[in-house]
């Protein structure tokens, strides 16, 4: 059973998808409960696997079917994609948790066709994380990216319209990353990512030009997967018009398992060593990166609705990630594998607070906040806990990733890239303090009436919201307060790839 | 000038590539109609299809079966593989070809369900419409 477990964690979503859309046909209402069982399975799996993998050295190998690499198909399973797994898994695990209240507003009926899907999507994200082959990971994300693609044209309004684009864009990329991986196999004649490293070095092919434009092709397609800033177009329309069960559950983990897949090229298949070598790559990219934080906060700054507005900082969260794996040193990779596990529940966290938020008013302009405290304190305290770690108020994880990233851009002497940092800092600062004075100091009614205070109705976000969004803000500040340990263990990985 | 040539010649299969994406991004970009546009979508993805597949091809070789493989038993190192073609471009591709016609499933679905909605499958009319509500 053990040694199968980097297995079940794939296939407890896969067969959840399986049975959910085959009950659906009779029994929709009980979709719910597959889809919970089977992602408390997958999270289980994954706990388990964490605890497996802190037993061993460096992690270890598990062959699909037996075969022996690279003619099989490998799972590869290290402190890095140990600790990945079990945040998608968990952010997935509280984000379907709260679909069911949010689809009874929303989508009701749809319930058979929303929980395979949703399903689907974490069974491609999972498995992004444990693949240890090129060929394969490309059909994973194409898996992911197609569930996703359903997930948002299956909501209503501007869905579809937006949906357009995202198609086109994600497409784009995917394509990008396999004619990279055709590159690279045109130049080692192998796919499995272990093997080409080895192949790569023994060669010394690091200079070739056919590995440079794979590499590119790559890098780029990841790029467009994540949103970097100027190749995010689709990422603000698709999230924020999507269903809300389906935006809280795309929105944390589809552009961190992308930055991770990035992470993992750059680090385990294409080694430090042939990064360094190419320095222009490297400013290049910190850049790119500057500008995507800088353009992000300021775009999200002037947004008035509240799913927009939390779309944009995703896009400036992204810039952090795609500039701290480039800036190639300890601190730096920390920063970003930490930023990676702390991001996925800082998002969920606003996302679920978000739509709590509009399944309680029933609108998604920010001014729908005016007297939250009163009207629904517990909810919007959870949702400002995510707030605040996106401005980095220790003891929240956001603090901690941003003192390593600002660390690591210090020491190799980004001070464009430390300076975005705080730029968009201070710019959340302002967006959520915003959001608390609207909260706090105006009321629904009577805004001039201090004398008076009116009597206000408690209008909580529904239960089904409500708990999934105490327990990630709950997660937030634990993340925060056991940082220490989980540095440890991420440097364990950041050393054992060689980067100093 | 020859050099020019056989340099073109001796890798035509990489330009045919080239100029088969790009007309898929010229169509993705430029055209208006959303149709077109994914049609142009699934001619990028069948470009990348067709690179792989010529990476597989030898001259002089042929399709990668064994007559009477179980015969041989494990004397399969008298096989040269220069005879015979590389499968494995060729099965990948098989994989590939399922997720674009999956793609292409999905995006003419949603295309369908947007001209349920504005009555039109033309980007501007969608915008236009868009920016009314």
């Amino acid at each position: 059973m053990s040694e199968n477990l980097p297995f079940l964690v794939i296939a407890a979503p896969l067969f959840g998808a399986l049975v959910a859309s085959l009950v659906g046909w009779a029994r929709p209402r009980y979709c719910y409960a597959i889809a919970m069982v089977s992602l408390a399975a997958g999270l289980t799996a994954a706990i388990a696997l964490l605890v497996k993998v802190s037993g061993t050295v460096s992690g270890y190998e598990y062959r699909l079917g037996g075969w022996p690499p690279p003619i099989g198909i490998q799972h590869w399973v290290d402190p890095l994609s140990a600790l990945i797994l079990v945040v998608i898994t968990a952010v997935a695990f509280l984000a379907v948790m709260s679909a069911r209240a949010n689809l009874q507003l929303e989508l009701p009926g749809k319930e058979r066709f929303v929980y395979p899907l949703m399903l689907l999507m974490v069974t491609g994200l999972s498995g992004m994380t444990l693949t240890g082959d090129a060929f394969n990971l490309y059909v994973l994300l194409e898996i992911t990216s197609l569930s996703s693609y359903a997930l948002v044209a299956i909501g209503r309004g501007r869905a579809a319209a937006s949906c357009l684009n995202y198609i086109i864009m994600g497409t784009i990329g995917a394509s990008f990353y396999l004619l990279g991986v055709g590159y690279l196999y045109l130049k080692t004649g192998s796919l499995n990512m272990i093997d080409l490293r080895q192949i790569m070095i023994a060669g010394d092919m690091h200079g070739s030009q056919t590995v440079i434009t794979g590499f590119i092709l790559i890098t780029v397609g990841f790029w467009i997967k994540m949103g970097l800033y100027p190749l995010h177009g689709w990422l603000p329309n698709a999230y924020s018009f999507a269903p809300h069960a389906a935006s809280n559950l795309m929105a944390p983990l589809m552009t961190k398992v992308s930055v991770y897949v990035s992470l993992r090229m750059m680090l385990s298949v294409f080694t430090p060593d042939f990064l360094a070598v190419h320095a222009l790559w490297a400013q290049t990219a910190l850049l790119v990166a500057t500008i995507a934080i800088i353009a992000g906060s300021l775009i999200a700054y002037s947004q008035t609705d509240v799913k927009k507005l939390l779309c944009y900082l995703v896009v400036a969260e992204v810039g952090y990630m795609a500039g701290g794996m480039w800036l190639m040193n300890r601190a730096g990779i920390t920063g970003t594998i930490y930023h990676i596990a702390a991001d996925a529940f800082m998002t969920c966290c606003l996302f679920l607070g978000a739509s709590g938020l509009i399944a309680s008013t029933g609108s998604r302009h920010i001014r729908s906040f005016r007297g939250a405290t009163r009207r629904m304190p517990w909810t919007f305290a959870a949702f400002l806990v995510g707030g605040l770690s996106m401005i980095g108020v220790p003891p929240t994880c956001g603090f901690f990733s941003k003192w390593f990233l600002i660390q690591g851009a210090i020491e190799g002497g980004a001070w464009h890239f430390v300076a975005a940092l705080i730029f968009s800092s201070l710019i959340n600062a302002l967006i959520f303090f915003r959001i608390i004075e609207l909260a706090y100091f105006k009321d629904v009614e009577h805004e001039d009436d201090v004398s008076h205070p009116p009597q206000v109705q408690r209008n909580e976000a529904p239960w089904g919201i409500r708990i999934p969004l105490f327990i990630t803000s709950v997660v937030i500040v634990l993340l925060g307060v056991f940082s220490p340990r989980v540095i440890n263990w991420i440097e364990r990985f950041v050393d054992s790839v060689g980067v100093t | 000038m020859s050099d020019v040539l056989t340099f073109i010649i001796s890798r035509f299969n990489y330009w045919i590539y080239i100029v088969l994406m790009m007309i898929g991004l010229y169509a993705m970009i430029a055209k208006r109609n959303y149709v077109k546009k994914f049609i142009g979508m699934s001619i990028f993805q069948t470009a990348i299809i067709l690179f792989y597949v010529s990476t597989g091809v030898k001259s002089g070789a042929t399709i990668p079966i064994l007559e009477h493989g179980h015969d041989i038993g494990h004397a399969a190192a008298a096989i040269n593989p220069d005879h015979y073609a590389n499968p494995l471009p060729h099965v990948l591709m098989l994989t590939a070809i399922v997720v674009g016609v999956a793609t292409l499933g999905v995006a003419l679905a949603v295309v369908q369900k947007v001209h349920d909605q504005y009555e039109t499958i033309e980007e501007p009319e969608i915008l236009f419409k868009l920016g009314q509500e």
